[in-house]
């Protein structure tokens, strides 16, 4: 009884971390993008620099008249929202953020797969949703979708493979368990093509184009409203905290840090996620949006390439060192 | 397909034969998955819409992963969602989309062969099924104990036992993919000999696409 008891509380703290850190994120955004755009942002919502904000959202989208248009899938489209979201709730139950068991939701021996898998079916909400709305602008944009995962699995594959090898596990705590500090120089072209990769599946700026809201009237999501829209721009946030918190597991040696490693691990780890949070917030503000022949060429004579490399050094190294 | 089953049963001990008449709960939860595999893989055949047929294909994948991790061969269900449903699905429907992705019925979508798909289906299916069960006869996989299917295990069979299959199969697949890779090329890429061009020309000239499509 212990045991489901266990499992309970475990599922519940991350169904209570998935429902507050995408919300941090989100407030984060509009407080970051107004200050570096030289404005206030946000401030009348909850009094205090107006922190309520995404609660006021929240209830305005729950408000709005759920419409589903005459043309549409009916079924597809309402499911849609539903099949871009869970996913990363799944993904979240594997990424550790401290040592020992107590800190994990679940461990998964095949941890790196588990998660890159999951989170490629997350794609196919967007998909699902362009192919649904009949509307050819989000038919534009699950097209635009399907492209760019298409060239960015492959990169992040590779560059998890690399610190799978350096490990020489698959699980995500094995990883933690293995790393030592001087494998941040040794997997950082690794880590840059991870977390370029992973901005690209998530369709954040500059790799925006399936939602470009000034050329496609933002793509897949163009007939959504409501709740619905809402699910889709939660399961973006939650995206962002499940990439930085990958890249602070796989690369950044999540709960390793220069002090303080018994007992406080998780802040580590916390603290690197929401560095890059911040680097995903900033990269939105400071970039323009890559054209689609750009991002191609950026994933298939950069990335790949470099994540290549980076999986050669890799068994260089490790061999030598053995 | 016998040393299959001696690869298997290796690492299945011999424990007293368990019969069909009281099923553990991780046996009926198998037996219900599959029901549902095999209903959305029919309905995937018999859908006469393309994209639902495309959507359908993703449960009946996912319940065959779901097969995969109650014989608790973590790693090979992972693997299968990954390259299954994140990549060949997203394909599918990447190409469905681009070509004809009507909302509704395609009345088009039929195809005369459809006695000659069932036999063929119903041969494979025998033929498989034939395989299986002569491989395994009454073979029976401790699923209490260590798994068997984890990553190690699985890597040190496929090392080990089955390198040089293997090695034959990503020579088939590097094949495979220089082939697309020569259909796919446009006509003005400078050392395109006398077939490529004849290829494109029975294509049409109108291959825009950049082939940068896996």
């Amino acid at each position: 009884m212990s045991d489901a008891l266990d499992i309970a509380l475990r599922l519940l703290v991350v169904f209570a971390v998935f429902l507050v850190l995408p919300l941090v994120v989100g407030q984060t955004e509009h407080k970051v993008m107004a200050h570096m755009q030289g404005r206030l942002g946000p401030m009348y919502a909850g009094g205090f620099h107006g922190w309520a904000q995404l609660v006021a959202d929240g209830v305005k989208f729950a408000q709005k008249e759920d419409v589903v248009p005459a043309d549409a899938d009916r079924r597809v489209f309402q499911l849609a929202p539903a099949v871009a979201l869970l996913p990363y709730l799944l993904v979240l139950v594997a990424i550790p953020i401290g040592p020992g068991e107590g800190a994990v939701g679940q461990v998964v021996d095949a941890g790196i797969f588990f998660v890159l898998a999951v989170m490629g079916v997350g794609v196919l909400g967007s998909l699902m949703a362009g192919w649904a709305s009949a509307n050819k602008f989000s038919l534009l944009g699950g097209l635009r979708t399907a492209a760019q995962l298409l060239a960015y699995e492959l990169p992040m594959l590779l560059a998890a493979a690399s610190v799978a090898m350096a490990a020489g596990t698959v699980s995500l705590p094995g990883i933690l368990d293995a790393f030592e500090w001087w494998w941040l120089p040794w997997q950082i072209t690794g880590a840059l093509v991870f977390f370029v990769a992973g901005l690209a599946e998530l369709q954040r700026p500059p790799f925006d184009m399936p939602v470009a809201d000034s050329e496609i009237i933002f793509g897949a999501y163009t007939e959504y409203t409501g709740l619905r829209f809402a699910l889709f721009l939660l399961a973006e946030y939650a995206g962002i905290v499940v990439l930085c918190g990958l890249t602070t597991v796989l690369f950044l040696g999540g709960w390793h840090g220069p002090f303080g490693a018994d007992g406080l691990g998780w802040l580590w780890t916390l603290l690197k996620t929401a560095v890059l949070a911040f680097v995903v917030i900033w990269l939105r503000v400071s970039y323009p949006r890559l054209r689609e022949d750009q991002l191609q060429k950026l994933a298939w004579t950069t990335l790949v390439p470099l994540a290549l490399a980076q999986i050669a050094l890799t068994g260089v190294v490790k061999v030598v060192i053995q | 397909m016998t040393p299959l089953a001696t690869a298997t049963a290796a690492t299945a001990p011999a424990a007293t034969a368990p019969g069909f008449l009281s099923p553990t709960g991780v046996e009926i939860a198998f037996l219900l998955v599959g029901a549902v595999t095999l209903g959305a893989a029919v309905i995937t055949v018999t859908t006469r819409q393309l994209v639902h047929a495309a959507l359908w294909l993703v449960v009946a994948l996912g319940g065959l992963a779901v097969e995969y991790l109650l014989l608790t061969a973590e790693f090979i269900a992972w693997v299968q969602v990954l390259i299954y449903v994140g990549s060949v699905v997203v394909l599918l429907l990447f190409g469905l989309m681009l070509t004809r992705a009507p909302i509704g019925r395609s009345p088009d979508a039929d195809s005369g062969n459809r006695p000659v798909a069932l036999a063929v289906a119903a041969a494979a299916a025998a033929a498989l099924l034939w395989v299986v069960v002569d491989a395994f006869r009454t073979t029976w996989i401790d699923l209490g104990g260590p798994a068997q299917g984890s990553t190690r295990v699985s890597g040190e069979i496929l090392f080990r036992h089955w390198v040089l299959p293997f090695e034959a199969l990503s020579v088939l697949l590097l094949a495979a993919l220089v082939g697309a890779i020569v259909l796919s090329r446009r006509n003005g890429d400078g050392d395109g000999d006398g077939d490529d061009a004849k290829d494109l020309k029975r294509q049409g000239p109108h291959r825009t696409a950049p082939g940068k499509d896996r």
